[in-house]
Protein backbone atom coordinates (compact mmCIF):
# COMPACT_ATOMS: atom_id res chain seq x y z
CA UNK A 1 0.00 0.00 0.00
CA UNK A 2 1.55 3.21 -1.11
CA UNK A 3 0.44 6.81 -0.73
CA UNK A 4 0.62 8.82 -3.68
CA UNK A 5 -0.27 12.21 -3.83
CA UNK A 6 -3.53 12.95 -6.50
CA UNK A 7 -2.11 14.65 -9.40
CA UNK A 8 -1.29 14.27 -13.37
CA UNK A 9 0.94 11.46 -13.32
CA UNK A 10 -1.80 9.89 -10.88
CA UNK A 11 -4.20 10.29 -13.36
CA UNK A 12 -1.98 9.26 -16.16
CA UNK A 13 -0.77 6.10 -14.73
CA UNK A 14 -4.18 5.04 -14.09
CA UNK A 15 -5.52 5.99 -17.66
CA UNK A 16 -2.61 3.53 -19.05
CA UNK A 17 -3.14 0.59 -15.99
CA UNK A 18 -6.52 0.54 -17.05
CA UNK A 19 -5.36 0.52 -21.00
CA UNK A 20 -3.07 -2.14 -20.45
CA UNK A 21 -5.82 -4.41 -18.57
CA UNK A 22 -7.91 -3.95 -20.83
CA UNK A 23 -5.18 -5.22 -23.65
CA UNK A 24 -4.29 -7.90 -21.75
CA UNK A 25 -7.11 -9.47 -20.79
CA UNK A 26 -8.38 -8.81 -24.48
CA UNK A 27 -5.30 -10.62 -25.62
CA UNK A 28 -5.92 -13.96 -22.59
CA UNK A 29 -9.61 -13.92 -24.20
CA UNK A 30 -8.18 -14.48 -27.29
CA UNK A 31 -6.23 -17.40 -26.39
CA UNK A 32 -9.11 -19.12 -24.51
CA UNK A 33 -10.85 -18.66 -27.92
CA UNK A 34 -8.19 -19.65 -29.87
CA UNK A 35 -7.00 -22.90 -27.49
CA UNK A 36 -10.77 -24.16 -27.79
CA UNK A 37 -11.21 -23.24 -31.64
CA UNK A 38 -8.12 -24.32 -33.46
CA UNK A 39 -7.88 -27.73 -34.83
CA UNK A 40 -4.47 -28.87 -34.24
CA UNK A 41 -2.25 -29.25 -31.20
CA UNK A 42 0.60 -26.95 -32.59
CA UNK A 43 -2.47 -24.45 -33.79
CA UNK A 44 -3.32 -24.18 -30.13
CA UNK A 45 0.58 -24.17 -28.75
CA UNK A 46 0.71 -20.61 -31.11
CA UNK A 47 -2.17 -19.13 -28.77
CA UNK A 48 -0.17 -20.42 -25.56
CA UNK A 49 2.98 -19.01 -26.18
CA UNK A 50 2.10 -15.91 -27.93
CA UNK A 51 -1.20 -13.92 -26.70
CA UNK A 52 -1.04 -15.32 -23.32
CA UNK A 53 2.47 -14.66 -22.51
CA UNK A 54 1.87 -11.09 -23.38
CA UNK A 55 -1.75 -10.53 -22.05
CA UNK A 56 -0.24 -11.95 -18.85
CA UNK A 57 2.61 -9.25 -19.30
CA UNK A 58 0.05 -6.47 -19.91
CA UNK A 59 -2.02 -7.06 -16.79
CA UNK A 60 0.99 -6.97 -14.65
CA UNK A 61 2.31 -3.93 -16.11
CA UNK A 62 -1.23 -2.40 -15.22
CA UNK A 63 -0.78 -3.89 -11.98
CA UNK A 64 3.19 -2.43 -11.58
CA UNK A 65 1.48 0.99 -13.03
CA UNK A 66 -1.40 0.79 -9.85
CA UNK A 67 0.88 -0.06 -6.87
CA UNK A 68 3.60 1.85 -7.55
CA UNK A 69 6.25 0.15 -5.21
CA UNK A 70 9.58 -0.51 -6.07
CA UNK A 71 9.81 -3.81 -4.08
CA UNK A 72 6.45 -4.88 -6.18
CA UNK A 73 7.81 -4.22 -9.23
CA UNK A 74 11.35 -5.92 -9.06
CA UNK A 75 9.00 -8.72 -8.17
CA UNK A 76 6.88 -8.42 -10.92
CA UNK A 77 10.01 -8.00 -13.41
CA UNK A 78 10.53 -11.31 -11.57
CA UNK A 79 6.95 -12.77 -12.93
CA UNK A 80 7.82 -11.09 -16.70
CA UNK A 81 11.19 -12.75 -17.04
CA UNK A 82 10.02 -16.07 -15.95
CA UNK A 83 7.38 -15.85 -18.43
CA UNK A 84 9.09 -14.76 -20.99
CA UNK A 85 12.02 -17.48 -20.15
CA UNK A 86 9.99 -20.92 -19.75
CA UNK A 87 6.50 -20.31 -21.81
CA UNK A 88 8.64 -20.94 -25.34
CA UNK A 89 10.58 -23.99 -23.42
CA UNK A 90 7.25 -25.56 -21.92
CA UNK A 91 5.71 -24.53 -25.84
CA UNK A 92 8.23 -26.43 -27.45
CA UNK A 93 8.83 -29.69 -25.09
CA UNK A 94 4.99 -30.00 -25.65
CA UNK A 95 5.23 -29.85 -29.69
CA UNK A 96 8.62 -32.11 -29.51
CA UNK A 97 6.56 -34.79 -27.42
CA UNK A 98 3.60 -34.42 -29.56
CA UNK A 99 5.67 -34.80 -33.20
CA UNK A 100 7.49 -37.46 -31.26
CA UNK A 101 4.24 -39.66 -30.37
CA UNK A 102 2.35 -38.70 -33.44
CA UNK A 103 -0.45 -36.78 -31.85
CA UNK A 104 0.17 -34.30 -34.41
CA UNK A 105 -1.83 -34.95 -37.92
CA UNK A 106 1.09 -34.46 -40.38
CA UNK A 107 -1.93 -34.59 -42.77
CA UNK A 108 -2.70 -31.07 -42.46
CA UNK A 109 0.75 -29.17 -42.65
CA UNK A 110 1.52 -27.45 -46.01
CA UNK A 111 4.72 -27.14 -46.63
CA UNK A 112 5.98 -29.68 -44.19
CA UNK A 113 9.58 -30.22 -44.72
CA UNK A 114 10.00 -32.16 -41.61
CA UNK A 115 11.47 -34.71 -43.37
CA UNK A 116 13.70 -37.11 -41.61
CA UNK A 117 14.44 -35.73 -38.24
CA UNK A 118 18.35 -36.78 -37.16
CA UNK A 119 18.19 -38.35 -34.24
CA UNK A 120 20.58 -35.88 -32.40
CA UNK A 121 23.71 -37.11 -31.73
CA UNK A 122 26.17 -34.56 -31.35
CA UNK A 123 30.13 -35.24 -32.51
CA UNK A 124 31.56 -35.89 -29.07
CA UNK A 125 34.64 -34.40 -29.68
CA UNK A 126 33.11 -30.86 -30.92
CA UNK A 127 30.32 -29.69 -28.37
CA UNK A 128 30.35 -29.98 -25.04
CA UNK A 129 27.17 -31.55 -24.60
CA UNK A 130 25.00 -31.89 -21.51
CA UNK A 131 27.33 -34.27 -19.89
CA UNK A 132 28.34 -33.63 -15.83
CA UNK A 133 32.10 -33.65 -15.95
CA UNK B 1 -11.84 1.92 -12.93
CA UNK B 2 -14.11 0.16 -11.86
CA UNK B 3 -15.97 -0.79 -15.42
CA UNK B 4 -12.36 -1.68 -16.72
CA UNK B 5 -11.81 -3.96 -14.31
CA UNK B 6 -15.17 -5.34 -14.16
CA UNK B 7 -14.66 -5.67 -17.53
CA UNK B 8 -11.48 -7.51 -17.37
CA UNK B 9 -12.10 -9.98 -15.11
CA UNK B 10 -14.55 -10.97 -16.79
CA UNK B 11 -12.78 -12.05 -20.23
CA UNK B 12 -10.16 -13.01 -18.18
CA UNK B 13 -12.99 -15.46 -16.13
CA UNK B 14 -14.76 -16.51 -19.91
CA UNK B 15 -10.61 -17.65 -20.75
CA UNK B 16 -10.38 -19.79 -17.93
CA UNK B 17 -13.49 -21.35 -18.62
CA UNK B 18 -12.01 -22.32 -22.58
CA UNK B 19 -9.19 -23.77 -20.92
CA UNK B 20 -11.26 -25.97 -18.84
CA UNK B 21 -13.28 -26.80 -21.60
CA UNK B 22 -9.68 -27.48 -23.64
CA UNK B 23 -8.75 -29.63 -20.72
CA UNK B 24 -11.88 -31.60 -20.34
CA UNK B 25 -12.56 -32.41 -24.49
CA UNK B 26 -8.81 -32.55 -25.10
CA UNK B 27 -7.53 -35.68 -27.01
CA UNK B 28 -4.63 -36.27 -25.61
CA UNK B 29 -2.42 -35.54 -22.82
CA UNK B 30 -0.63 -32.83 -24.46
CA UNK B 31 -3.67 -30.71 -25.10
CA UNK B 32 -4.49 -31.37 -21.52
CA UNK B 33 -1.19 -29.72 -20.75
CA UNK B 34 -1.57 -26.97 -22.93
CA UNK B 35 -5.38 -26.23 -20.84
CA UNK B 36 -3.87 -26.02 -17.44
CA UNK B 37 -0.94 -23.60 -18.84
CA UNK B 38 -3.42 -21.55 -20.10
CA UNK B 39 -5.52 -21.68 -16.93
CA UNK B 40 -2.77 -21.00 -14.80
CA UNK B 41 -1.98 -17.75 -16.79
CA UNK B 42 -5.65 -17.12 -16.13
CA UNK B 43 -5.17 -17.90 -12.30
CA UNK B 44 -2.59 -15.41 -12.51
CA UNK B 45 -4.29 -12.54 -14.54
CA UNK B 46 -7.34 -12.42 -11.89
CA UNK B 47 -4.83 -12.35 -9.14
CA UNK B 48 -3.23 -9.32 -10.86
CA UNK B 49 -6.74 -8.03 -11.99
CA UNK B 50 -7.88 -7.98 -8.35
CA UNK B 51 -4.00 -6.27 -6.64
CA UNK B 52 -4.50 -3.82 -9.18
CA UNK B 53 -8.07 -2.68 -8.65
CA UNK B 54 -7.22 -2.91 -4.84
CA UNK B 55 -3.31 -1.46 -5.26
CA UNK B 56 -2.72 -3.95 -2.62
CA UNK B 57 1.23 -6.11 -3.15
CA UNK B 58 0.74 -8.94 -0.36
CA UNK B 59 -0.19 -11.15 -3.27
CA UNK B 60 2.17 -10.55 -5.93
CA UNK B 61 4.47 -13.46 -4.69
CA UNK B 62 1.55 -16.04 -5.12
CA UNK B 63 2.58 -14.54 -8.72
CA UNK B 64 5.84 -15.62 -8.83
CA UNK B 65 5.17 -19.20 -7.25
CA UNK B 66 2.43 -19.48 -9.84
CA UNK B 67 3.86 -18.34 -12.39
CA UNK B 68 6.93 -21.46 -12.41
CA UNK B 69 4.46 -23.88 -11.22
CA UNK B 70 2.37 -23.29 -14.63
CA UNK B 71 5.42 -23.94 -16.47
CA UNK B 72 6.88 -27.38 -14.22
CA UNK B 73 3.28 -28.93 -14.70
CA UNK B 74 3.40 -28.66 -18.69
CA UNK B 75 6.79 -29.73 -18.45
CA UNK B 76 6.06 -32.67 -16.68
CA UNK B 77 3.13 -33.72 -18.31
CA UNK B 78 5.29 -33.64 -21.58
CA UNK B 79 7.59 -35.71 -20.50
CA UNK B 80 4.89 -38.08 -18.97
CA UNK B 81 2.99 -37.74 -22.36
CA UNK B 82 5.77 -38.80 -24.15
CA UNK B 83 5.36 -42.66 -22.47
CA UNK B 84 1.54 -42.41 -22.70
CA UNK B 85 0.19 -46.13 -23.95
CA UNK B 86 -0.84 -45.83 -27.82
CA UNK B 87 2.44 -43.83 -28.64
CA UNK B 88 5.10 -45.83 -28.46
CA UNK B 89 5.07 -49.51 -30.72
CA UNK B 90 6.09 -51.27 -27.63
CA UNK B 91 3.76 -49.83 -25.35
CA UNK B 92 0.89 -50.23 -28.03
CA UNK B 93 0.54 -53.76 -28.09
CA UNK B 94 0.14 -53.82 -24.67
CA UNK B 95 -3.08 -51.26 -24.89
CA UNK B 96 -4.62 -53.01 -27.57
CA UNK B 97 -3.96 -56.62 -25.99
CA UNK B 98 -4.80 -56.76 -22.36
CA UNK B 99 -5.00 -60.41 -22.71
CA UNK B 100 -1.61 -61.39 -23.59
CA UNK B 101 0.66 -60.36 -20.80
CA UNK B 102 -2.07 -61.68 -18.12
CA UNK B 103 -2.13 -64.71 -19.99
CA UNK B 104 1.94 -64.82 -19.71
CA UNK B 105 1.66 -64.41 -16.04
CA UNK B 106 -1.14 -67.00 -15.99
CA UNK B 107 1.26 -69.10 -17.86
CA UNK B 108 4.05 -68.70 -15.53
CA UNK B 109 2.29 -68.90 -12.70
CA UNK B 110 1.40 -72.68 -14.18
CA UNK B 111 4.57 -73.50 -14.27
CA UNK B 112 5.64 -72.72 -10.94
CA UNK C 1 30.01 -38.48 4.67
CA UNK C 2 33.23 -38.36 6.13
CA UNK C 3 34.81 -35.03 7.18
CA UNK C 4 37.80 -35.22 3.70
CA UNK C 5 34.85 -35.74 1.31
CA UNK C 6 32.84 -32.73 2.78
CA UNK C 7 35.68 -30.28 2.69
CA UNK C 8 36.65 -31.80 -1.07
CA UNK C 9 32.76 -30.62 -1.86
CA UNK C 10 33.41 -27.64 -0.05
CA UNK C 11 36.13 -26.82 -2.42
CA UNK C 12 34.92 -27.87 -6.00
CA UNK C 13 31.96 -26.09 -5.02
CA UNK C 14 34.08 -22.74 -4.01
CA UNK C 15 36.28 -23.49 -7.40
CA UNK C 16 32.96 -24.14 -9.34
CA UNK C 17 31.79 -20.65 -7.97
CA UNK C 18 34.43 -18.62 -9.25
CA UNK C 19 34.37 -20.46 -12.95
CA UNK C 20 30.20 -20.08 -12.69
CA UNK C 21 30.35 -16.12 -11.27
CA UNK C 22 27.98 -15.27 -13.86
CA UNK C 23 25.56 -17.41 -13.19
CA UNK C 24 25.97 -16.82 -9.23
CA UNK C 25 25.46 -12.90 -9.99
CA UNK C 26 22.47 -14.29 -11.65
CA UNK C 27 20.76 -15.63 -8.75
CA UNK C 28 21.53 -13.52 -6.16
CA UNK C 29 20.14 -10.80 -8.34
CA UNK C 30 16.68 -12.87 -8.63
CA UNK C 31 17.60 -13.56 -5.00
CA UNK C 32 17.56 -9.74 -4.09
CA UNK C 33 14.21 -9.13 -6.27
CA UNK C 34 12.40 -11.67 -4.53
CA UNK C 35 12.94 -10.13 -0.95
CA UNK C 36 12.25 -6.98 -2.54
CA UNK C 37 14.73 -4.78 -1.65
CA UNK C 38 18.89 -4.27 -1.39
CA UNK C 39 20.53 -4.40 1.86
CA UNK C 40 23.76 -6.72 3.43
CA UNK C 41 22.12 -9.43 4.64
CA UNK C 42 19.90 -10.10 1.18
CA UNK C 43 23.30 -9.60 -0.78
CA UNK C 44 25.29 -12.33 0.98
CA UNK C 45 22.79 -14.60 1.68
CA UNK C 46 21.44 -14.91 -1.83
CA UNK C 47 25.38 -15.11 -3.31
CA UNK C 48 25.62 -18.01 -0.47
CA UNK C 49 22.39 -19.71 -1.61
CA UNK C 50 23.92 -18.99 -4.97
CA UNK C 51 26.97 -20.80 -4.47
CA UNK C 52 25.49 -23.42 -2.90
CA UNK C 53 22.74 -23.97 -5.81
CA UNK C 54 25.80 -24.01 -7.93
CA UNK C 55 27.25 -26.56 -6.37
CA UNK C 56 24.39 -29.13 -6.19
CA UNK C 57 23.51 -28.35 -9.40
CA UNK C 58 26.07 -27.81 -11.81
CA UNK C 59 26.13 -27.46 -15.26
CA UNK C 60 28.76 -28.45 -17.78
CA UNK C 61 30.52 -25.84 -19.05
CA UNK C 62 29.55 -23.33 -22.02
CA UNK C 63 32.28 -22.77 -24.28
CA UNK C 64 31.08 -19.76 -26.47
CA UNK C 65 32.48 -16.66 -28.12
CA UNK C 66 30.24 -14.13 -26.65
CA UNK C 67 30.62 -10.75 -26.14
CA UNK C 68 27.57 -7.32 -25.16
CA UNK C 69 27.34 -4.73 -27.59
CA UNK C 70 24.17 -2.43 -25.74
CA UNK C 71 23.14 -0.55 -28.71
CA UNK C 72 23.01 -3.83 -30.61
CA UNK C 73 20.90 -5.13 -27.18
CA UNK C 74 18.87 -2.41 -27.13
CA UNK C 75 17.79 -2.69 -31.10
CA UNK C 76 17.00 -6.52 -30.75
CA UNK C 77 15.31 -5.09 -27.31
CA UNK C 78 12.92 -2.82 -29.46
CA UNK C 79 12.66 -4.91 -32.49
CA UNK C 80 11.45 -8.44 -30.00
CA UNK C 81 8.90 -6.33 -28.24
CA UNK C 82 7.42 -4.64 -31.04
CA UNK C 83 7.41 -8.20 -32.61
CA UNK C 84 5.95 -9.67 -29.87
CA UNK C 85 2.88 -7.17 -30.04
CA UNK C 86 2.32 -7.69 -33.48
CA UNK C 87 2.11 -11.37 -33.71
CA UNK C 88 0.48 -11.60 -30.65
CA UNK C 89 -2.39 -9.84 -32.06
CA UNK C 90 -1.79 -11.20 -35.04
CA UNK C 91 -2.65 -14.80 -33.21
CA UNK C 92 -5.72 -13.24 -31.39
CA UNK C 93 -7.27 -11.75 -35.02
CA UNK C 94 -6.67 -15.34 -36.44
CA UNK C 95 -8.30 -17.01 -33.04
CA UNK C 96 -11.40 -14.15 -33.12
CA UNK C 97 -11.92 -13.92 -36.85
CA UNK C 98 -14.81 -16.36 -38.26
CA UNK C 99 -14.38 -18.23 -40.77
CA UNK C 100 -11.87 -21.63 -40.79
CA UNK C 101 -8.71 -21.62 -38.94
CA UNK C 102 -5.80 -22.20 -41.37
CA UNK C 103 -3.59 -25.40 -40.26
CA UNK C 104 -0.15 -24.00 -40.37
CA UNK C 105 3.12 -25.40 -41.83
CA UNK C 106 6.69 -27.05 -40.74
CA UNK C 107 9.37 -25.09 -42.19
CA UNK C 108 13.34 -25.62 -41.70
CA UNK C 109 15.43 -22.51 -41.14
CA UNK C 110 19.11 -23.08 -41.52
CA UNK C 111 21.06 -20.85 -39.28
CA UNK C 112 24.36 -18.85 -39.77
CA UNK C 113 25.91 -20.24 -36.48
CA UNK C 114 25.09 -23.75 -34.87
CA UNK C 115 26.66 -22.47 -31.92
CA UNK C 116 24.78 -23.84 -28.83
CA UNK C 117 23.76 -20.33 -26.74
CA UNK C 118 23.31 -18.46 -29.98
CA UNK C 119 21.30 -21.38 -31.14
CA UNK C 120 18.85 -21.42 -27.83
CA UNK C 121 18.83 -17.76 -27.49
CA UNK C 122 17.00 -17.64 -31.25
CA UNK C 123 15.10 -20.99 -30.38
CA UNK C 124 13.49 -19.16 -27.43
CA UNK C 125 13.26 -15.99 -29.25
CA UNK C 126 11.58 -17.36 -32.44
CA UNK C 127 9.05 -19.38 -30.91
CA UNK C 128 7.79 -16.19 -29.01
CA UNK C 129 7.89 -13.87 -31.65
CA UNK C 130 7.02 -13.93 -35.76
CA UNK C 131 4.21 -16.34 -35.88
CA UNK C 132 6.35 -19.22 -35.78
CA UNK C 133 6.88 -22.32 -33.15
CA UNK C 134 9.81 -24.05 -32.67
CA UNK C 135 9.21 -28.14 -32.01
CA UNK C 136 12.10 -29.37 -32.93
CA UNK C 137 15.99 -28.67 -33.27
CA UNK C 138 19.01 -30.12 -35.01
CA UNK C 139 22.21 -29.14 -32.91
CA UNK C 140 24.19 -30.99 -35.09
CA UNK C 141 23.18 -29.16 -38.30
CA UNK C 142 22.18 -26.44 -36.90
CA UNK C 143 18.57 -26.39 -37.85
CA UNK C 144 15.28 -25.19 -36.60
CA UNK C 145 11.77 -26.91 -37.76
CA UNK C 146 9.14 -24.65 -37.12
CA UNK C 147 5.66 -24.53 -37.10
CA UNK C 148 4.05 -21.46 -39.04
CA UNK C 149 0.03 -20.69 -38.03
CA UNK C 150 -0.36 -19.25 -41.33
CA UNK C 151 1.98 -19.19 -43.80
CA UNK C 152 0.76 -16.87 -46.42
CA UNK C 153 0.53 -14.16 -43.61
CA UNK C 154 3.78 -14.13 -42.47
CA UNK C 155 5.09 -14.33 -46.70
CA UNK C 156 5.84 -17.76 -47.85
CA UNK C 157 8.02 -20.01 -46.51
CA UNK C 158 10.74 -18.04 -47.77
CA UNK C 159 9.72 -15.17 -45.74
CA UNK C 160 9.79 -16.93 -42.55
CA UNK C 161 13.27 -17.97 -43.56
CA UNK C 162 14.29 -14.63 -44.07
CA UNK C 163 12.74 -13.09 -40.72
CA UNK C 164 14.31 -15.84 -38.49
CA UNK C 165 17.16 -14.94 -40.22
CA UNK C 166 16.83 -11.57 -39.54
CA UNK C 167 16.34 -12.48 -36.03
CA UNK C 168 19.41 -14.26 -35.45
CA UNK C 169 21.36 -11.80 -37.15
CA UNK C 170 19.78 -9.56 -34.56
CA UNK C 171 21.32 -12.02 -31.80
CA UNK C 172 24.68 -12.61 -33.34
CA UNK C 173 25.03 -8.24 -33.55
CA UNK C 174 23.65 -8.21 -29.82
CA UNK C 175 25.67 -11.06 -28.64
CA UNK C 176 28.23 -12.98 -30.45
CA UNK C 177 31.81 -12.27 -30.55
CA UNK C 178 33.65 -10.35 -34.16
CA UNK C 179 35.29 -13.64 -34.49
CA UNK C 180 32.04 -15.11 -35.20
CA UNK C 181 30.58 -12.33 -36.57
CA UNK C 182 33.24 -12.72 -39.65
CA UNK C 183 32.94 -15.78 -39.89
CA UNK C 184 29.16 -16.24 -40.51
CA UNK C 185 29.21 -13.04 -42.76
CA UNK C 186 26.94 -11.15 -40.94
CA UNK C 187 28.37 -7.69 -40.17
CA UNK C 188 29.14 -7.69 -44.08
CA UNK C 189 25.84 -8.94 -45.72
CA UNK C 190 22.85 -8.11 -43.59
CA UNK C 191 20.22 -10.60 -45.27
CA UNK C 192 22.31 -12.87 -47.27
CA UNK C 193 21.63 -16.78 -47.71
CA UNK C 194 24.01 -18.16 -45.61
CA UNK C 195 27.16 -20.12 -46.57
CA UNK C 196 27.24 -23.73 -46.91
CA UNK C 197 30.14 -24.98 -44.14
CA UNK C 198 31.89 -27.87 -44.60
CA UNK C 199 30.47 -29.90 -42.16
CA UNK C 200 31.38 -28.08 -39.29
CA UNK C 201 29.73 -28.84 -36.11
CA UNK C 202 30.18 -26.40 -33.85
CA UNK C 203 31.92 -23.12 -33.15
CA UNK C 204 35.32 -23.40 -31.97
Amino acid sequence: MTEVDAGLWTTVADVAAALCLLAGAFLTFAAGVGVVRFPSLLARMHVVTKPQVLGLVLLLLALGLRVRSWSAVALLLLVVVFQLATAPVAAHLVSRAGFRTGKVDETGLHPNEMGEVPDDDPPASATSGPRAP
Amino acid sequence: MTVVVVVAAVLVAVAALLALVRIERGPSMLDRALGLDLLTAGLVGAIAIEAAWSRRTETVPILVAMSLVGFVGSVVLSRFAAREPGSEPGSDAHASGEVPPEDRIDGQGGRQ
Amino acid sequence: MSDQSLRELVRSGLRRALVQWPAVVLLTGVWVLLWGDVSWANLVGGAALAVVVVTLFPLPPVRTEATFRPVAVGRLVVSFAADLFVASFQVAWLALRPGPVPQGAVVQVRLHNPDDVFLTVTAVLATLVPGSLVVETSRRRGTLFLHVLDVEGSGGVEGVRRHVQQLEERVLRAFAAAAVLERTGVAVRPTGRPDPRAGKGAGA
